[in-house]
């Protein structure tokens, strides 16, 4: 059951009921209930393998439930029509964990690729609207380079203006913030908040950075194996009482001290204690 | 799995058999509902407002078709010289050299010009065709264009498979006429007959029928390669290594595809 939001005059643009897929035999999510509210940012957290890429791949409708209900915009995604699927694709838009920029396009040809699939609009109004989303992701005047050409930062920056070429409803972004120097994922993360303030955009972001995840999200979503372990306003998660989400929280930093004295205790031969120093 | 080690080493075999068919047989049903999949964009396309792109097939065609003339016309002529060559050589036996005309024109466009130009574009473009799927499923390009409501079918598919069976029966064409070309300056040469003699000769010998039975197998063997490619390049588990491993077993698995229509086709023909 979601819990509820502080803001109920929004209606919810993704509302997930009951949702249990597998791979192969095995149970990913295992009944999951969750929604996103207009305009909100939505943060899905959790472990690695608790299934966090996996619900976003259904709410983009990637991928089909074994059972429980997805409405997008409030249709029903597992009812739709390949025309029906198709219109609603158009107000979805995805930045890809890595990218996924094409390669044998430039930047440019990449941004408008949905504009040359799915408008009749001329070459030109294409490029004005490509250059202007560039602008938005502050990469202006890298429209003629190849993907390889850019860095990992302006690589993401570009797969974001191109998931909001058509000015989608919904974005979805799977960790946007991974692989990037401290003051480049911030860039990103102030990118999605003028999205969602500046365009009204409600904006689903996967993550396990706790500090971009606490600055950027209106809700969190914690997922652990399969199942929901929190759903709420950022700040009710900061201050849950509930010591498996304080230790989920914190998980990260343990794991760094424990890598370090298993280290240091295969380099000397003996168990290393607190105290140790070298 | 705990349950085979303990079985007999007999009865392993069989289940390792079983599984293949099996495998092989999902794969085929794989690449028969892409089949379908390709026709079915290609029709319905334009009324779901997702028509084929001609400038895509076209991009293709050159890639597939135009930018192979040299590599294919080359070996074309290197077999018509190497049928030549055979050719006189055995019938010298029985002393009917002359005869040779005819053993060429037949092999050439029935068997050697399909061939040949199919295992060039096998593997010049069948691993392309894989290795391009495969990259852009790893990289995941292939979810965002389902994401952006481009069909991959659609957009990639289609485009390779259309100038597949359109470029091979067309290269097949040149081939013949390369291969036949070259036999002849060969024969000339040896055997002192005018070029305008074996033209003559080779033309009375060989019917319409022999034509179409080539480039009827040649249009097959482009349905083959794309397939193949396809089915392959859309199993890659794996990173750059698994881009490798399936570009490998799309071009092994088209020429033996190839091969083996081939025979099957000169066994039902000959009939
Ligand atoms: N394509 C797949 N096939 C089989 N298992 C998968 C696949 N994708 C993910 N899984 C499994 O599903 C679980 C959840 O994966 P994922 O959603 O990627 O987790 P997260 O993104 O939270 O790290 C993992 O145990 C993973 O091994
Ligand atoms: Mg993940």
């Amino acid at each position: 059951m979601a819990a509820p939001s502080k803001d109920t005059t929004a209606a919810p643009v993704i509302e997930v009921e009951d949702l249990v897929t597998h791979y192969g035999p095995r149970m990913i999510l295992k009944g999951v209930d969750m929604d996103v509210k207009e305009g909100e940012i939505m943060v899905i957290m959790g472990g690695s393998g608790s299934g966090k890429s996996t619900l976003l791949r259904h709410l983009m409708a990637l991928e089909y439930p074994t059972s429980g209900i997805i409405r997008l915009l409030g249709q029903d995604v597992g009812a739709l029509g390949t025309l029906e699927m198709l219109d609603l694709r158009k107000r979805l838009g995805v930045a890809f964990q890595g990218g996924a920029l094409f390669s044998s396009m430039t930047v440019g040809e990449n941004i408008m690729l949905p504009l040359s699939e799915h408008t009749d609009l001329d070459p030109m109004t294409m490029q004005i609207m490509a250059r202007i989303k560039l602008e938005v992701v502050n990469l202006a005047g890298f429209e003629d380079l190849m993907p390889s050409e850019l860095s990992g930062g302006m690589i993401k920056r570009a797969a974001v203006a191109r998931a909001i070429i058509m000015d989608p409803k919904i974005l979805f972004c799977d960790e946007p913030s991974a692989g990037l120097d401290p003051a480049v994922a911030s860039a990103l993360d102030d990118l999605l908040l003028r999205l969602r303030d500046a365009m009204g955009m409600s904006i689903v972001v996967v993550t396990h950075e706790l500090d971009s995840a606490f600055k950027i999200a209106d809700r969190i979503t914690v997922l652990d194996q399969g199942k929901i372990l929190f759903i709420g306003p950022t700040d009710e998660l900061r201050n849950h009482k509930s010591e498996r989400i304080q230790n989920l929280l914190n998980r990260r930093a343990e794991e760094e001290v424990l890598d370090v004295d298993a280290y240091l205790s295969r380099l000397t031969g003996v168990t290393v204690d607190g105290g140790a120093s070298l | 799995m705990a349950e085979s080690q303990t079985q007999n080493p007999l009865s392993r075999f069989a289940e390792r058999i079983g599984r293949g068919a099996v495998s092989g047989i999902e794969e085929l049903g794989t690449c028969g509902v892409l089949v379908v999949e390709s026709l079915y964009w290609l029709v319905a396309g334009p009324r779901l407002r997702q028509p084929v792109r001609l400038g895509a097939v076209f991009v293709q065609m050159m890639e597939i078709g135009i930018k192979a003339i040299p590599i294919v016309a080359m070996m074309a002529g290197t077999i018509g010289v190497m049928l030549a060559i055979q050719g006189i050589h055995t019938l010298k036996i029985f002393g009917a050299e002359s005869r040779v005309v005819v053993g060429i024109a037949f092999s050439v466009v029935r068997e050697f010009a399909p061939l040949i130009t199919g295992i060039i574009v096998a593997g010049r473009s069948g691993s392309a065709l894989a290795a391009r799927l495969g990259t852009m499923k790893i990289s995941q390009e292939i979810d965002a264009l389902h994401v952006m409501g481009i069909n991959p079918t659609r957009y990639l598919v289609v485009p390779a498979f259309l100038s597949l069976v359109v470029m091979v029966p067309s290269l097949t064409l040149l081939s013949d006429f390369v291969g036949l070309f070259s036999a002849g300056l060969y024969v000339g040469a040896d055997l002192g007959i005018s070029m305008a003699a074996y033209v003559d000769q080779t033309i009375e010998v060989l019917s319409l029928d022999d034509l179409t039975h080539g480039l009827g197998k040649s249009v097959i063997f482009g349905v083959l390669i794309a397939v193949i490619g396809v089915v392959n390049g859309a199993s890659v588990t794996g990173g750059a290594e698994g881009v490798g491993r399936v570009t490998t077993r799309a071009v092994v698995q088209a020429i033996s595809a190839i091969v083996v229509t081939d025979m099957l086709f000169a066994f039902v023909a000959t009939r």
